[in-house]
């Protein structure tokens, strides 16, 4: 560090730095800890506040969907796709050899009961939402860019890098879940 | 004593204290300005002027304006037919955006012709990107306003860009919706931003100003200025010459405004937002596509999947334009001297309209190809060609001075820059 011209303070003067270097640094450190400091609110203002976070469960009725069908509601301000998938539609997803999967998951892994499919609806690329019974793996189609998920949200083609999510939930009873 | 000299006296004491008078004078009636300077030089106080347009327009529509997911879009309609002359005042800065990129996009290529971001003007040319990068950030926000459906998907589509991100994105996608998706906490924070970015912007082109009036404008040959006889005061010359080009351009955006207000928009936009569907093809507004395009093209590239490599590719397109001043090499600014620079820019050019188009297809087929070599062909010309050219490229001879012509029969002198 350069060193000022002190005409009166020599007594400071020690070897590799003096008295008022040190305070430099270290005035200049606790000024910086503090400015950091002082802007983690104006950051942290940009979360979610506990409200929203305290709105993140929704109860479905399941009784209403028929087989081959599926509904979408909002969970978080997102779309969730609840799909009551044919035999066939299971089975398709069961037998898929997991090489073939970019990014690799058993259908298992995916259900708690093998006839309901709960996804977050929204497409692991750039957050379109995808349609439903369309593609080339008769999943779900993003048109947004082109991705293809077969009958178990599992991505297969285009540009997205990953399964749809599966959200947290719990069946209530045999006809009513509770996402969240 | 008269009046008038009462007056000149009150304004000498003024600014005597604050000599703000001055300093108005010097940067423009008094600014030496370089005699030869062609329309291309037109485009900078265009775009200044659209920026006041912007705010002007922008303020009156923030007095009608809500900014609530409940009320926005109603609000937006409300202004197109209640508000006395609120279809006017949308239609001005809706258009106005457009405008704004165009004139500046015309601004930086004729930057890139005659060289202009070359040494002593390396901080003007980043200032000058600062300024596109902010824009870019106030247009994306404020076209998210009207909530219409492009309004929620560009929204959501752009924000979740940076959940490409390693390990953090999806924290910092979170942090900025405010929420698990765009929803009123994001349109709020965008209101208040895309309200303040503006005048950052005009922060930023005082700077930018200030580092042009050191070193004063470039102009078509490129060469150094030398004393009175290259230089024209800037007042009446050229504050005439910009008042006729804004004169051309007003006529032209009034086209816009009264007979095809929405040619350049999106009819899903006038659709409310609905968070549960996509719409079948959703695009950018024009001013984007070619960075769309090149985010879009980008395949799995050894471990990085297609997604973050988009990203990354789509930022340093705007990124590498900070280095350019490096990039290029050659020692002659001014691209009437560079014979070979001078087709490779056209073929820029070329390659960025194809970008362009490229991003308004959907990415299939031929357009997807075309999108992925007119993206490499961008990167190579500013990383391979350039450089290269700087040191191959026979060029011409310079003139003497901007006042004399270059078949005078003097010897060619040595280039003017690299010093
Ligand atoms: C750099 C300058 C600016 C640019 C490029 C810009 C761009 C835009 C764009 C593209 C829209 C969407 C237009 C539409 O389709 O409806 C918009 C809307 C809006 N802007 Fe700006 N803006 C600028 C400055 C401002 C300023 C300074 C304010 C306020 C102080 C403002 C307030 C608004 C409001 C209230 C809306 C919503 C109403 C509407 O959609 O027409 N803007 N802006
Ligand atoms: S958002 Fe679904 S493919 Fe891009």
């Amino acid at each position: 560090m350069a060193k000022s011209p002190k005409p009166h303070d020599t007594a400071g003067q020690a070897e590799g730095g003096n008295r008022r270097d040190f305070l430099y640094v270290a005035t200049g450190t606790l000024g910086a800890v503090g400015v950091a400091a002082a802007s983690w609110p104006f950051i942290h203002q940009m979360n979610p506040s506990a409200a929203v976070l305290a709105l993140a469960s929704t109860e479905v009725d399941l009784s209403a969907i028929e087989q081959g069908q599926a509904i979408t509601v909002i969970w978080r301000g997102k779309p969730v796709f609840i799909r009551h998938r044919t035999a066939k539609e299971i089975s398709q997803a069961q037998d898929t050899s997991l090489e073939a999967l970019p990014d690799p998951q058993a259908d298992s892994e995916r259900v708690q009961k093998a006839e309901w499919l709960i996804l977050v609806g929204v497409c692991t690329h750039l957050g379109c939402v995808p349609l439903s019974h369309t593609g080339e793996y008769e999943g779900w189609f993003c048109p947004c860019h082109g991705s293809h998920y077969d009958t178990s949200g599992r991505i297969r083609k285009g540009p997205a890098p990953a399964n749809l999510a599966v959200p947290e939930y719990v069946f209530i009873d045999d006809l009513k879940v509770r996402i969240g | 004593m008269s009046n008038i000299s009462a007056g000149k006296r009150a304004l000498q004491w003024f600014d005597y204290r604050l000599p703000i008078f001055t300093f108005i004078h010097h940067s423009t009636v008094g600014y030496p300005t370089p005699k030869n300077l062609n329309y291309w030089w037109n485009f900078g106080s265009l775009a200044g002027i659209i920026l006041v347009v912007q705010i002007v327009t922008g303020i009156v529509l923030a007095m009608h304006y809500t900014p609530h997911v409940d009320h926005a879009f109603d609000s937006v309609e409300a202004i197109m037919r209640d508000v006395n002359y609120g279809w006017l005042l949308r239609y001005i800065h809706a258009n106005g955006a457009s405008a704004f990129f165009a004139v500046v996009f015309i601004h930086i290529f004729r930057g890139l012709y005659f060289g202009s971001y070359k040494s002593p003007r390396e901080v003007l040319w980043w200032l000058g990107l600062i300024i596109l990068l902010i824009m870019m950030a106030t247009a994306f926000m404020g076209y998210v306003l009207p909530w219409g459906q492009m309004s929620f998907w560009g929204a959501t589509v752009i924000t979740n860009l940076f959940s490409a991100i390693p390990l953090v994105g999806e924290s910092i996608t979170t942090w900025l919706w405010g929420g698990f998706a765009v929803g009123n906490a994001t349109l709020n924070r965008f209101f208040s931003l895309h309200f303040l970015l503006p005048f950052v912007l005009v922060g930023v082109v005082f700077l930018h100003l200030w580092s042009l009036h050191k070193f004063g404008s470039n102009n078509p040959t490129g060469i150094d200025t030398r004393g009175p006889k290259d230089t024209v005061p800037f007042h009446p010359y050229y504050t005439i010459k910009d008042l006729f080009g804004v004169g051309v351009f007003l006529i032209i955006f009034s086209v816009f405004i009264f007979y095809a207000p929405n040619y350049l928009g999106h009819p899903d936009n006038y659709i409310k937002a609905n968070p549960l569907v996509t719409p079948a093809h959703i695009v950018p507004e024009w001013y984007f596509l070619p960075f769309y395009a090149i985010l879009r093209a980008v395949p799995d590239i050894l471990f990085v999947d297609a997604k973050l490599a988009g990203v990354i590719a789509m930022f340093a397109s705007i990124l590498l334009l900070f280095a350019l001043p490096w990039l290029d090499s050659s020692p002659v600014r001014s691209a009437r001297f560079r014979p070979w620079y001078k087709q490779f820019f056209w073929l820029l050019v070329l390659d960025v309209v194809v970008l362009g188009v490229a991003g308004a297809k959907p990415p299939e087929g031929l357009w997807l190809v075309l999108g992925r070599l007119a993206t490499a062909y961008y990167f190579i010309h500013f990383l391979i060609l350039l450089p290269l050219l700087g040191r191959i490229e026979p060029t011409k001879p310079l003139p003497r001075s901007i006042g004399d012509p270059v078949l005078n029969s003097s010897p060619p002198r040595e280039s003017e820059t690299g010093s």
